[in-house]
């Protein structure tokens, strides 16, 4: 008889892989890339090339030259963070710029700290934060939403603000968020809500955490609006504008960086609908999302530790 | 300008002056009155931390044996005999001296001596291979082949050899603190004394099965036929449950128990090669 | 009424229920039977036979050695060989009676008719002493003795009886099979332990992918209830299609929405749960005197070109069975005595069939190889899939460095070994292997303290 394998129970696993929920988020985020590569043609494409190939590279190189471990680059999380690095930035953004935040995501805030599910921020979110600290006017400044110049080569973009600028500045309206200028990703709140129903559909992510981040700001910045309504923003223009979208469903909702109970995951969207929201307010830059993110990326740990999971006939 | 400076200065000047007098008062109100010869024991130990001696640590065992007041109870298994020694002279005490031990591995089912009849797929750990099943051979006793042991050591004297998949023990580098022995499930490394020049006798199975039964199983394993307890002059070799074993307090290492062996299970190590010629002539 | 289910946790993989419509067909006779006496829970039964002894079909050959023990029957007739240690299924020294089998002489005794018997027995001891000495346990799984379950410790009362025909595993179809073509004797067997049970109201709960056993085993009780007052206190459930849903937490959870607390029996949530074929094991001891020396067992695998449910003679050595149903595939990587989930990969083809043997299943290499391990990417599917709300990734990384304190502070005593955790995970983390021995050092401990 031929030698049998043995082993301890159970005998069938899932078919699911790590690869499968990695590409799933990947053709999740395929209509917002579309679009953004539609309206700011060229020099998009140039972006997001640039950020996946160089994370993808590092992460290859790293493992290989650095760790001397097998490469990891299979289960394609290299590759999704280099694209929502990519689409986490402004599309003329000199492709200089997008390997450095390629070099902080995979090389600071992913493999120095021992590679996939050991990170405590999110290594895309940490790149965008870098550079929009290191390099302000590059990152903030956007093209404005032409195609026919996007496409055309050897003219330069003409830049514009986002809405969220226009309401710092005290003149927006809320037709500005509904295609809005903005980093690549942003675009399309339609093209991303489209990619939640895609995930939610293929069971990859739970809607807990980015729900109750919309829920909070609508509530946060409807109080503010009644408050004083010319000042701050209608709420569903606070929702829809910004990166608000694209944190809330791709971002927030990572899952080495996000509580691993449902409790959790509802505090730590609480926590960063409420950031944001005083952020874009109060504090100096105009958007929060990313902050906002990061900070309770710091709190997971402790949340963690807070929200257990409901034991079975422990009440 | 030079205000603000100055300010810096003695306001941060100011502070420290106040924290530390802090410090110094809790420290003083919170001191713990410490023997301190342990201090002074555990600068001689070796300082591996590895709980050979039965104690958390090398201070825990340093802290016992100021206590106890002897060294009866007492004996580091790394540091051997000279860190004894040393300890023995800060507390001003008598030690016994103890024979230099090893880990040996007992079991020689090498690939080759025992064929694998199943393969195992579960997490590697001979802990959780012990507990589901026999493990990969017919023998139920034998070496699994997972590594615990390797990864018990905290010293590196232990490593898989890829061609038998039994674990090799690093003589050089083995201190005897015994960790693999408590990680083998199968209870196959025992210490034993290392001998003179390392030479040293021992039966290389712990296979309790009747003879046949552990025959079919692997080439290699003791059948329990006593041959080798008869031909001893020392009465060092025992034979009880199908298996042998040799005291090493009472062998004399004549090796005629490994000569009268008929499955090759006894083994003698670091013993000079006799020259072939010799042989013939006997 | 909608079909129940418990509320934490569970997974949902392919039922593959490929040999459910394969009939029950009486295996033969092998040419030696091989008892084990360690086929219950508990102390392992003390043989009463010597060797040269000549035995009939359902002679006492074992006796219980403890309070939590069976009697042993012999499943032949024949003359004992030897007593001794042999082999089980992983390769364990266990002792066993070898019989050779000479004929098929039964117990006087013994009522091998096939007519059925509805009028129940009034005497619980008579019922319980019957169950007892013919050496019934529980056939889900546990193999717990009967007897002992079916008479709560003093105090306790139960307020249901659920039958427990979930038979959530994939591939298993015995349990399925007896409820088609048994289903008037098990709702003999479930009015026989209600009566035992103070009279208490009985469950019968299947799950939703077994409908021909539901419509069989409704119309089997709506007849009975013609003539058996008894049928009146016995329901039948649709339960949803999910894993683990047979378990016995799980269970009451569903039929009666009580959880058992952590540490407790079945019985403090007012519940006793039986296997659908240990009620047929009682209905065939009480009304038939007839020992616990049959059951079924599926032989499956989708490897397998022809599917069978055998009933087959408790100890029978597990090669005869495969060697009669055509022998190993080829293809068949793993054997597996069980359910894929909790069954128990056989290392040893000449080790015997048992009490509590329900399967062979065979998988190919693919369906069954561990994958490698890659990193734990914190998903949380395992918990996720934990029936009893447990976070299996914390505690495959508390076993790891052997923190008993944290694993007994986050519960690793409740796990019950399902295995969801290691089904879900995407990243091929083998968390119950780790798991499961971590369990069995805090339960240790919990003990000793005591």
């Amino acid at each position: 008889m031929q030698k049998m394998l043995v082993s301890p129970s159970p005998h069938i696993h899932t078919d699911l892989t790590t690869r499968r929920l990695m590409l799933d988020v990947i053709i999740a985020l395929l209509p917002a890339t579309a679009v953004a590569v539609l309206f700011y043609g060229w020099s998009e494409l140039l972006v997001l090339s640039v950020s996946v190939i160089s994370c993808v590279l590092l992460e290859w190189a790293i493992t290989k030259f650095l760790l001397k471990r097998p490469s990891t680059v299979s289960d394609l999380s290299a590759a999704l963070t280099g694209l929502l690095l990519g689409l986490n930035l402004p599309s003329i953004t000199p492709w200089w710029v997008v390997l450095i935040g390629a070099v902080v995501a995979i090389g600071v805030a992913k493999m120095s700290f021992g590679g996939l599910g050991q990170n405590v921020f999110n290594p895309a979110l940490v790149a965008r934060v870098f550079l929009l600290i290191s390099f302000p006017v590059f990152m903030t400044t956007w093209a404005s939403l032409d195609m026919h110049n996007a496409w055309t080569i050897g003219v330069d973009a003409v830049t514009g603000p986002t809405a969220l600028t226009l309401f710092k500045e005290n003149h927006g309206a809320v037709k500005d968020v509904l295609m809005q200028t903005g980093s690549a990703g942003e675009i399309s709140d339609l093209a991303l809500l489209i990619g939640f129903a895609y995930l939610l559909i293929r069971r990859v992510i739970k809607p807990w955490i980015t729900l109750s981040i919309w829920a909070t700001v609508l509530i946060f910045s409807g109080i503010l609006y009644l408050a004083a309504p010319g000042t701050y923003m209608t709420p569903v223009a606070a929702l829809l504008s910004g990166g608000i979208m694209l944190g809330s469903i791709f971002m927030a909702t990572d899952y080495v960086t996000s509580p691993m109970t449902t409790r959790g995951g509802i505090i730590f969207g609480v926590g960063i609908g409420l950031l944001t929201i005083i952020i874009r307010n109060w504090g100096s830059y105009p958007e929060g999302v990313s902050f906002a993110i990061l900070i309770m990326n710091a709190f997971v740990p402790l949340i963690n530790k807070l929200c257990k999971s409901r034991k079975f006939g422990r009440a | 300008m030079s205000n603000i400076i100055i300010w810096t200065i003695v306001v941060l000047f100011g502070l420290g002056v106040i924290l530390s007098m802090v410090l110094y008062l809790v420290a003083n109100k919170f001191k713990v009155q410490e023997d301190p010869r342990i201090d002074e024991v555990e600068k001689v130990m070796p300082g591996a931390n590895c709980g050979g001696c039965g104690f958390a640590g090398c201070r825990a065992f340093a802290a016992s044996c100021v206590e106890a007041g002897n060294l009866d109870n007492n004996f580091c298994p790394v540091g051997g005999n000279d860190t004894m020694k040393k300890v023995a002279a800060v507390l001003g005490l008598e030690v016994k001296e103890k024979a230099p031990m090893v880990a040996v591995v007992r079991c020689n089912g090498s690939c080759q001596n025992r064929p694998r009849t199943s393969e195992y797929d579960g997490y590697r750990s001979c802990k959780v291979e012990s507990m589901l099943y026999k493990g990969e051979t017919d023998c139920a006793f034998g070496c699994l082949g997972c590594g615990d042991c390797v990864g018990a050591c905290a010293f590196g004297a232990l490593s898989m050899d890829e061609q038998t998949g039994l674990p090799v023990v690093d003589e050089s580098k083995c201190t005897s603190c015994g960790a693999c022995v408590k990680a083998c499930p199968k209870g196959i490394i025992e210490l034993r004394r290392k001998g003179p020049r390392g030479m040293r006798v021992f039966v290389s199975c712990v296979n309790k099965e009747k003879g046949g039964v552990a025959r079919k199983a692997c080439t290699a394993a003791c059948i329990g036929c006593g041959k080798c307890a008869k031909v001893c002059a020392q009465e060092a070799i025992t034979v009880a449950d199908n298996l042998a074993y040799i005291d090493f307090e009472k062998c004399k290492l004549c090796k005629k128990c490994v000569e009268e062996c008929p499955t090759g299970a006894i083994h003698a190590v670091n013993f000079p090669q006799k020259p072939k010629v010799q042989k013939e002539e006997e | 009424m909608q079909n129940l289910t418990f509320k934490m946790g569970g997974i949902h993989p392919d039922d593959k229920k490929i040999s459910a419509r394969s009939k029950v067909e009486i295996l033969p006779l092998p040419e030696k039977v091989y008892v084990s006496m360690a086929q219950h829970l508990g102390a392992p039964a003390n043989p009463v036979v010597a060797v040269g002894d000549q035995v009939k079909v359902g002679q006492v050959i074992a006796e219980p050695a403890g309070f939590i023990s069976a009697y042993v029957h012999s499943p032949v007739s024949g003359t004992v060989k030897s007593i001794g240690p042999r082999a089980d299924l992983a390769g364990n020294m266990v002792k066993h009676i070898e019989i050779e089998v000479s004929g098929d002489e039964w117990m006087e005794d013994i009522d091998r008719s096939t007519t059925l018997i509805t009028k129940i027995p009034q005497d619980n001891a008579f019922i319980l002493d019957r169950i007892k000495k013919c050496g019934v346990v529980g056939l889900g799984g546990a193999t717990f003795p009967t007897h002992v379950k079916l008479a709560p410790p003093p105090g306790k009362k139960a307020d249901c009886l659920i039958l427990n025909g979930a038979e959530c595993e994939p591939y298993l179809t015995s349990d399925n099979r007896i409820m088609i073509e048994r289903s008037s004797e098990i709702i003999v067997g479930a009015a026989i332990m209600s009566r035992v049970l103070d009279n208490c109201p009985v469950v019968i709960a299947i799950e939703e992918n077994k409908s021909e056993a539901i419509m069989i085993m409704s119309s089997a009780l709506n007849s009975l209830a013609k003539t058996m007052p008894e049928c009146g206190r016995i329901a039948i459930r649709v339960l949803k299609k999910k894993y683990p849903q047979g378990g016995e937490k799980q269970l009451i959870d569903a039929v009666m929405g009580r959880q058992v607390k952590s540490g407790g029996l079945p019985i403090d949530a007012g519940a006793v749960v039986q296997n659908v074929a240990t009620s047929l094991a009682v209905y065939e001891a009480v009304q038939k005197n007839r020992p616990l020396i049959t059951n079924v067992l599926t032989v499956t695998g989708d490897c397998l070109t022809v599917q069978h449910n055998y009933q087959f003679r408790i100890g029978v050595p597990l090669s005869f069975i495969t060697e009669y149903a055509g022998g190993v595939p080829n293809e068949a990587a793993k054997i597996i005595s069980g359910g894929p989930m909790m069954g128990k990969a056989i290392a040893n083809l000449d080790a015997t069939t048992v009490k509590g043997s329900s399967s062979i299943l065979y998988l190919t290499r693919e369906q069954t190889e561990r994958r490698q391990e890659t990193a734990c990417i914190r998903c949380g599917r395992c918990a996720s899939a934990c029936p009893m709300g447990l976070e299996p990734y914390l505690l495959y990384k508390l076993s790891k460095v052997g923190d008993n304190a944290a694993l007994e502070e986050n519960a690793v005593q409740d796990c019950i070994e399902c295995g969801c955790c290691l089904y879900s995970c995407p990243a091929g983390v083998p968390l119950l292997d780790l798991i499961r021995p971590a369990k069995g050092n805090v339960l240790r401990i919990i003990k000793s303290r005591k």
